[in-house]
């Protein structure tokens, strides 16, 4: 659906020359919903916009539904913009026009008539769950409802994909799981093709299927999210993936706790992490039915991505270094990841090099 | 009454008409200023926006050019003004001299003001707002007309309201080349004649014009600001 093919920004000013995107290529299939994730600053909001050329590439190559935008001639390059509607962190309503005219701005030019223009409108705000708000002016509107009001219009021109620049990002979290609830239901009814540009992993986590990591104008790492998320291979993606299932917060708080000051020989502090069907077979009993290791489990978290479910868990594993070693090779048979946590006194350091 | 006139006002009384005609010809040469001024301001504005560095027909040579005109004219003094383009007023006009020929000028010192202040009140409109028009399609002309001006109706009202309030004050210079007019009955009549009280009711009658326009300029910035 949209092909970006090594794609490069370069903002040039008298003295300095700012590379924002660097030989960026991805590919967004139909009805996907893919993420686009960086801090800020690392160029995603740039390369969004090379999506509708609203920021001309300095070199490569966009393309949409199979048609190249960047030879297109402006009158046409208007034509496929309709195609493709956007939305903003900050709304970019117009304040002079009331709800029902915002979503009327782009059909005006276009061959329906007024009552079909304003049947369209409606049926617009119905699909926002905003019908009732028709006759109000931006102005009187909440964040999320302004969001909602921004997604009908960026529909307007029944487009195929939609462009999302940190559209959440100024919302409330409440208000964040509703517009991505809105969202995720307009990629399913509509078979819409949906990118998400934000800094939160929270939001790629909530609804998309695939993601991409960008640092300093690069993509450093893309994938399918469930894979993304299990195997990061970038140290970034796992410092996202960490503040998006908060189990770096829940390692700090587990490792400070005064019981685990005496741990014994035997004992050893581990974090594991397991994908899929491997959740559902009885680990635990299983590693003291076979090798007699008893697990002591601290935290666990299990997140449901792409209907996947994935757990994560910090434990204590006791019982002799042989059997453990035995136990854990039974874990990586299984699918399931191990990591052991070096801890001395009260030094944390999450050992970065699985062990298994 | 009537006595109370005479006892304060006696030259007053004496020139009613003259009063009324210098009325006539002050509302004569802001009404008709302000109608051109403002079809080459708003144009003038427009570009100056447009054409600027990241606008949406960004270009460089018309906007330094502009830029420049407009502060090399806002530079001259207005009472300087009226005698410097004197062969373009006799060019347009067929005289120098009068009220028709005081338009002129006026619209002269009035349009880079009035395109100045065009600019700003645009420039308020929001760039996102900008952008999402851009990213829905719409050409530069439909921006122009259907975000920029519509969006910056208030402002560009208020912005009017100011260049009118300008404007009355400018008109009270063309007296200088025979223009009559407001200015002229205060200082031709009332200054030098040494008849105060007309100075008084010249000055009067040029506030409540000047309230009124500013009352009216208000009264639409509040009705069209959402």
């Amino acid at each position: 659906m949209i092909e970006l093919k090594n794609i490069e920004v370069t903002f040039e000013s008298e003295e300095t020359s700012v590379q924002a995107v660097k030989d960026v290529s991805l590919s967004v299939g139909k009805g996907d919903i893919y993420g686009i994730v960086g801090y800020s600053g690392a160029g995603k909001s740039t390369l969004v916009r090379t999506i509708n050329l609203l920021q001309r590439p300095t070199a490569g190559e966009v393309f949409v539904n199979g048609q190249n935008l960047s030879v297109l001639s402006p009158n046409k390059l208007r034509n496929e913009r309709k195609k493709i509607g956007m939305i903003f962190q900050h709304f970019n309503l117009m304040r002079q026009r009331t709800v029902a005219g915002n979503v009327a701005y782009p059909l005006r030019g276009t061959d329906l008539s007024k009552e079909e223009v304003n049947a369209k409108v409606e049926e617009l705000l119905q699909l926002v769950g905003l019908a009732d708000k028709k006759e109000a002016y931006p102005s009187q509107l909440s964040g999320g409802q302004k969001q909602r009001v921004a997604i009908a219009r960026a529909l307007a021109n029944d487009p195929e994909v939609l462009l999302c620049d940190e559209a959440t990002s100024s919302l409330d979290p409440k208000t964040t799981s509703s517009i991505l609830e809105l969202l995720k239901n307009l990629n399913k009814k509509l078979a819409l093709t949906i990118v998400i540009i934000t800094h939160e992993m929270e939001v790629v986590k909530e609804i998309c299927n695939k993601v991409a990591v960008m640092e300093d104008g690069e993509v450093v790492e893309q994938g399918d999210l469930v894979s993304v998320f299990t195997a990061p291979k970038e140290s970034l993606t796992q410092e996202f993936i960490h503040t998006a299932t908060h189990i770096d917060q829940a390692a700090e708080k587990v490792l400070n706790h005064p019981t685990l000051l005496n741990l014994s020989k035997d004992d050893v502090l581990a974090s594991i992490t397991y994908v899929g069907e491997t959740t559902s077979s009885p680990l635990v009993a299983s590693l003291y039915a076979r090798f007699g290791i008893t697990t002591n489990i601290l935290y666990g978290n299990v997140e449901i991505l792409q209907n996947t479910p994935i757990g994560n868990l910090i434990v204590i594993f006791s019982g002799s270094i042989e059997r453990r070693e035995e136990a854990m090779a039974y874990l990586k048979a299984n699918h399931v990841t191990v990591k052991i946590i070096e801890h001395q006194q009260e030094v944390i350091a999450l050992n970065e090099e699985e062990i298994i | 009454m009537s006595t109370f006139l005479e006892t304060y006002f006696p030259n007053v009384i004496d020139i009613q008409g003259e009063i009324v005609e210098s009325i006539w010809e002050a509302l004569y040469m802001v009404v008709v200023t302000a109608l051109v001024a403002s079809v080459f301001g708003i144009l003038l504005g427009i570009t100056l926006v447009v054409t600027e560095e990241g606008g949406i027909l960004e270009n460089r040579r018309i906007y330094n050019f502009l830029e420049r005109a407009v502060n090399v004219f806002r530079s001259v003094p207005f009472i300087i003004m009226l005698a410097l383009i004197a062969p373009l007023t006799r060019l347009i006009v067929g005289t120098s001299i009068g009220t028709t020929a005081a338009i002129v000028p006026l619209v002269v010192g009035t349009v880079p003001f009035y395109s100045r202040q065009i600019q700003n009140a645009l420039l308020e409109v929001d760039e996102g707002v900008i952008e999402a028009a851009e990213s829905m399609g719409s050409s530069p002309i439909e921006i122009i007309f259907r975000v920029y001006l519509k969006e910056g109706l208030p402002s560009i009202i208020r912005v009017s309201s100011v260049t009118i309030v300008n404007l009355i004050g400018l008109t009270t210079m063309a007296g200088a080349i025979g223009g009559g007019g407001l200015g002229n009955l205060a200082i031709a009549r009332g200054y030098n004649r040494n008849q105060t009280d007309v100075t008084l009711v010249a000055t009067g009658i040029i506030l409540i014009i000047v309230f009124v326009s500013q009352f009216i300029g208000n009264h639409f910035v509040k009705k069209t600001s959402h």
